[in-house]
């Protein structure tokens, strides 16, 4: 049996995983620790991953978003605008996750009434949306130059900038273990697995008596609330928010990351968001111009050749048949 | 314990100019298993599909335990106690087996519960049952959409059953099942009915089904109901095995 | 109130004609992308890209023949033939060696290769262009002004924004609707896209069919974006914007309507213009608006058709 992008082909025994995990983290810390500039781009590719789990949630039920970006837009605008007035990191993450959820959940009752590529679209509209009013609204937002974030203190200390970036790496690896563990027991719950019968026997559920629209609905709170957390994370780390996160090709790179990594684990979308942000790097480096292309490429050929992702191609070597 | 648990009132549906309801009124008593014949088109899948609100009849009216169901969405209906199974088995084709009936059993007893898993062991024990009493347990770990159309339609049934309906409406469970053990599954699917004391209101196109298993037959013919009555009775009127189930009744004796 | 017309009047005619001529292009992009979408059931998210390529291609290529001392009239030639370069080499070129590998696949992965194509396109347009601005407008200035005349006022506006654009949109409008329904050809995509097994079962080669409709929208796209080219400077992007644009107009429309999509690229084409003289920081807000208020009516777009699922 083969493998799709919103099916996984393979179990790996949750011992593996978990061991892949560990090894995983141990891997990251130690580059982190190794190499320093590697330890923004981790850092920005582990908050990125936790967007990317929430666009896991969706495509588990057959639906992609192409506009999700606008929530992690919704959380670095929330840093950017509150941080003047209140600039207490560990309270600013909470609430910028709480304020995407809020819109995750406004959306979520409109959009969740659509499927397939009404689905996508509308969340693209919607994103633009949100994209033109923060380039627009200059007094606001100040436009394309955007928002810089400054003075920013962890439970109520300012860190010099070389332990700031390992907080953010430390904050950021805590909340993918957080979020990558709900994640996994969330696709494992009832919630979870109706969630998955909404893409093969949607009018199954209503004839169990469950809302379709409510499983949906709960999902895409959650990967708001993901998405609202990632977006904090990045706004922190690069300390600059621009309305570009909200662009659609944006909303693109995360579900190019969901497919990259693999939607078979919750491991996925960080190998996923690893990979994509250690290629755009290096690719930026030896070739300016055609960095883009050169994820194009990456794309294409995972999409065409290894449709389970890397985590596939993971399982596929340690795992066993189900 | 006394009146109808269904009760249908001149229920009218027409699609373009076919009558697919011209006036239906059927009362399901507590306790029995009434058998719906007649030939393909006559209606018998929309009179499922409006008891259950998948589609709203132009008139008449549903009560179920004597309070009026019509207008009310599929799941609202299911929650008061009316299950269903599908002439095309509707399972959840990337699930197993086991999830499928554990699935309905969430749906009925917690599906909100996002961190404790599915397969819970009280919850895995019941989904067993439930598939060891359709002999379906050895598939328990098989994906759905790998199953033979006769397990397919156990599997199907075996859902609505998890849900513990007290009435349950099945649209031709016995087609697809292959002909040698059609009679042990109707067996099986009638023991277990019995056991459940489920009310079962079933489409049926084998009349030796029909004529073993059924309390009482309605006979559908072009949106209306041509007879109904105990088997022996309606199978043996020469008027309906005529005009309905289109064979004469010399072959039949 | 007389004050108010004349001062604002004015405004808002010319809003009605640029809305015009915005829906014009977008219509030429839109009905390409629908297309598409009829025959292949793949939303071509690259759609965009080849709007951005014809632009640039036939900017490129008018520059060219003006500076070999061609009189400017060349410069219609350029669009012309730019559109149908574009179209008829990267169409096939993507059709046969990418989207031929993932009919039938699921929705998801589909999207991506179209948005991995997005990502190409524009690199290979960075690449070929630089980032710099290009504007090469010798066809409008050469068809001049027209004074339309607006109540007791009138109001100059292009001609080649008058009458052109619009006019080759009503053509392509015109001209789809007698193919698709009169011809042959036309028949056969419209059985492939009504039920692609029946068609092949009566012996259309579907492969051929496919190839066909996604060249020519792919023309269609260029040929948008080749006649936008004389009235605005290109610059890195215009793919993107385009596409979701085109992607608004073609949800509010409903998937798959050509007729449908003239008007709600009027609708929306007239919503924007009219918002950059009422509230400019809204304009790029409006098509999305639209779009979001017509679903929330009509979940199947304005002239769709529900799809009834089977129990």
């Amino acid at each position: 049996m083969s493998g799709t992008v919103t099916a996984p082909a393979r179990r790996v025994a949750p011992i593996g995983e978990a061991l892949l995990a560990l090894l995983g983290i141990a891997a990251v810390i130690l580059a982190a620790w190794a190499v320093p500039w590697l330890k923004f781009i981790l850092t920005v590719a582990l908050a990125k991953g936790i967007a990317v789990l929430g666009i896991l949630l969706l495509l588990r039920a057959g639906q992609v978003s192409f506009g999700h970006s606008m929530f992690l837009a919704i959380g670095a605008y929330t840093v950017a605008f509150l941080a003047p007035a209140l600039p207490e990191a560990l309270l600013l993450l909470p609430l910028g996750a709480a304020i995407a959820g809020l819109f995750g959940l406004v959306i979520g009752l409109f959009v969740v009434r659509y499927r397939d590529i009404f689905f996508g679209m509308l969340n693209l509209a919607l994103s633009m949306v949100l994209y033109s009013l923060l380039e627009k609204l200059y007094s606001l937002t100040k436009g394309t130059d955007g928002i810089r974030v400054s003075g920013l203190r962890f439970a109520g200390i300012t860190p010099d900038l070389a332990t700031q970036e390992w907080v953010m790496f430390g904050l950021a690896l805590g909340l993918a273990i957080l979020f990558g563990l709900l994640v996994r027991a969330y696709l494992g719950s009832p919630m979870g697995r109706a969630l998955a019968g909404i893409k093969t026997r949607e009018t199954r559920l209503e004839f169990m008596g469950v809302s379709a629209r409510r499983v949906l609905l709960a999902a895409y709170v959650l990967s708001a609330v993901m998405g609202g957390v990632a977006g904090t994370l990045v706004a922190m780390t690069s300390r600059h928010v621009t309305p570009q996160l909200a662009y659609w090709t944006s909303s693109g790179e995360l579900v190019f990351i969901a497919v990259l990594g693999g939607a078979g684990s919750a491991l996925g979308p960080f190998l996923g968001a690893a990979a994509f942000e250690l290629v755009r790097v290096y690719a930026a480096a030896a070739v300016a111009d055609a960095w883009q292309m050169i994820l194009g490429a990456v794309l294409l050929l995972v999409i065409l050749f290894a449709p389970g992702g890397l985590w596939g191609m993971l399982a596929g070597r340690l795992g066993r048949r189900p | 314990m006394s009146g109808p648990l269904l009760s249908a009132r001149g229920l009218r549906l027409a699609f373009g100019g076919v009558k697919a309801a011209d006036g239906i009124d059927l009362d399901v008593m507590p306790g029995e298993f009434l058998a719906i014949i007649g030939p393909n088109g006559a209606g018998k899948t929309t009179f499922i599909n409006m008891t259950t609100g998948y589609l709203k009849p132009q008139g008449g009216s549903i009560a179920y335990d004597g309070e009026p169901i019509l207008g009310l969405a599929p799941r609202a209906i299911v929650r008061r106690g009316i299950g269903r199974s599908f002439q095309l088995p509707q399972l959840f084709a990337e699930h197993t087996v086991l999830e499928n009936a554990a699935l309905a059993i969430a749906a009925r007893s917690g599906l909100w519960s996002p961190l404790t898993p599915l397969l819970r062991p009280a919850w895995r024990a019941e989904a067993m049952a439930v598939l060891e009493r359709f002999g379906l347990a050895p598939l328990a770990e098989a994906r759905a959409d790998a199953l033979n159309e006769g397990a397919r339609k156990l599997a199907d049934i075996a859902m609505a059953v998890a849900l513990q309906p007290r009435l349950i409406l099945m649209d031709e469970p016995t087609s697809g099942v292959a002909a040698a053990e059609k009679m042990s599954v109707v067996e099986t699917l009638v023991r277990v009915l019995r056991e459940a004391k489920v009310t079962a209101v079933f489409v049926e196109h084998d009349m030796e089904v029909v004529e073993r298993f059924a309390d009482r037959v309605a006979v559908w013919n072009q949106g209306r109901i041509a007879a109904l009555g105990p088997p022996q009775q309606v199978l043996n009127d020469p008027a309906v095995l005529r005009d309905v189930i289109g064979i004469e009744p010399a072959h039949h004796a | 109130m007389g004050a108010w017309f004349s001062e604002n009047g004015l405004l808002i005619g010319l809003a009605l004609l640029d809305g015009l001529a915005n829906a014009a292009l977008i219509f030429m992009v839109a009905v390409g992308l629908n297309l598409v979408f009829g025959v292949l059931r793949i939303v071509n998210v690259a759609h965009g890209s080849l709007f951005a390529i014809g632009a640039y291609a036939a900017a490129s290529l008018g520059l060219f023949l003006a500076s070999l001392g061609l009189p400017p009239a060349f410069g219609f030639a350029a669009l012309v033939v730019a559109a149908a370069l574009v179209g008829g080499l990267l169409g096939p070129l993507i059709e046969r060696l990418v989207l031929r590998r993932i009919y039938g696949q699921e929705e998801v992965l589909q999207l991506l290769v179209t948005f991995a194509l997005f990502m190409i396109l524009e690199d290979v347009q960075k690449l070929v262009w630089g980032v710099q601005p290009i504007l090469q407008d010798a066809p409008m200035k050469l068809l001049g002004t027209v004074e339309v005349p607006f109540g007791e006022d009138t109001i100059p506006f292009t001609a080649y924004q008058l009458f052109l654009l619009p006019g080759v949109a009503l053509a392509t409008l015109v001209g789809l609707a007698w193919f698709l329904r009169r011809t042959l050809t036309g028949r056969v995509i419209v059985a492939v896209t009504t039920d692609k097994e029946a068609a092949m079962a009566m012996g259309i080669d579907a492969a051929k069919v496919t190839l066909l409709t996604f060249t020519f929208g792919a023309a269609l796209a260029a040929l948008g974006g080749a006649l936008a080219s004389p009235t605005t400077s290109l610059v890195p992007g215009i793919g993107a914007q385009t596409i979701v644009l085109s992607f608004a107009v073609v949800a509010t429309a409903g998937l798959g309507q050509i007729e449908g999509a003239a008007i709600s690229a009027l609708m929306i084409g007239l919503g924007r213009s009219i918002a950059v003289y009422l509230a400019p920081e809204f304009e790029v807000v409006v098509p999305y608006l639209i779009m979001v208020a017509v679903l929330l009516v009509r979940p199947q777009g304005l002239f769709g058709v529900l799809e009834t699922r089977r129990v």
